[in-house]
């Protein structure tokens, strides 16, 4: 198992910030449209992070216009251009997907506050 | 040189130069080394013996042990016999590595697949079933009917029936070389192969 971890290991990222499930991102996207390329940002919590090594992603959902969205990022994307954490949210589980039933006032996340 | 013989060591990804995601399998290929030499003019055909892995010779039977003394090599674990179409000029006791494959070139491996046991016609040949419901009672993944009555009273040869499954030699075609690692003797091609981790398996240029 460990000569596959070595395959991608130069295509790891290590100047993302660390971030956690529960926390509100904002990724910066890389799009390519034809010859265009352009940033996208895209805003919202994390609802999951899975996979190993070069195959983790994890899972963004935001409200849009009043309707969900959810995008799965390959972590070590090159497309990724940047990734902010706007907040850290203080959660009791590995996998928020209990979101997706939830609305309104249930379906905050509280913050966690760092000194 | 036409091919060698590897190892499957399992299914990752990499991101390609415009940053998509692509599935590769990693094989760990030779060094190969030529064991014995057919030829035209000897044997009738021309052919390449190569062999893979070496092994502690107290774990080595006596005809083994023979024939590699006979061809003055170290003792290898498999040995698998490739024939020669184009290029001819190869001696015994040349070694072939990953230096022979070329990034994006399209390769044939063949290997053994996994095997399933004694399997049902849906897995094994892709029947439809039954349905789960609408009254369909104690038959969900059976044949259905298998041949007529009196004419001809006898099953074809060759239906399709329950039986053994898998453990078969496959072939996969056109597998292109994503990457080659000179250092670690590895190949990564896109896509899957057939077996199970750590299974031989034979890759071949497509010529």
């Amino acid at each position: 198992m460990d000569i596959i971890h070595e395959v991608g290991k130069e295509q790891l990222r290590t100047d993302l910030p660390e971030f956690g499930v529960g926390d509100t991102v904002k990724v910066h996207y890389k799009i390519v449209e034809g010859e265009k390329e352009r940033i996208q940002i895209f805003q919202g919590i994390v609802l999951q992070k899975r996979g190993m090594q070069i195959s983790k992603t994890f899972t963004v959902r935001k409200i849009s216009n009043g309707i969900a969205v959810e995008r799965i990022f390959p972590l070590h994307s090159p497309h990724i251009q940047k990734i902010e954490v706007v907040r850290f949210g203080r959660v009791r589980r590995a996998k928020l997907f209990y979101l997706r039933r939830v609305k309104g006032k249930a379906a905050r996340v509280k913050e966690k506050r760092r000194y | 040189m036409i091919g060698l013989i590897g190892k499957k060591i399992g299914m990752t990804q990499v991101f390609d130069s415009s940053g998509k995601v692509i599935p590769v399998t990693v094989i760990k290929a030779g060094p190969c080394k030529v064991i014995t030499r057919m030829t035209k003019e000897k044997h009738n055909y021309d052919s390449v013996q190569l062999g893979f892995e070496e092994m502690k010779e107290k774990n080595m039977t006596k005809a083994m042990k023979g024939h590699f003394k006979k061809h003055n090599s170290p003792n290898y674990r498999y040995l698998k016999e490739f024939r020669l179409k184009l290029y001819k000029d190869i001696d015994e006791g040349e070694v072939f590595d990953v230096s022979m494959f070329i990034e994006n070139e399209m390769l044939k491996i063949t290997g053994t697949s996994k095997g399933r046991g004694f399997a049902g016609v849906m897995k094994r040949h892709g029947f439809h079933g039954f349905k789960a419901s609408h009254g369909v009672h104690e038959s969900y993944r059976g044949p259905g009917s298998i041949g007529q009555c009196a004419t001809p009273s006898r099953v074809f040869k060759g239906k399709k029936l329950p039986g053994h499954m898998g453990v078969d030699k496959v072939s996969v075609k056109n597998l292109r070389v994503v990457k080659i690692d000179l250092e670690k003797n590895l190949v990564m091609v896109q896509g899957a192969i057939p077996g199970h981790r750590n299974s031989i398996v034979y890759l071949r240029k497509e010529l």
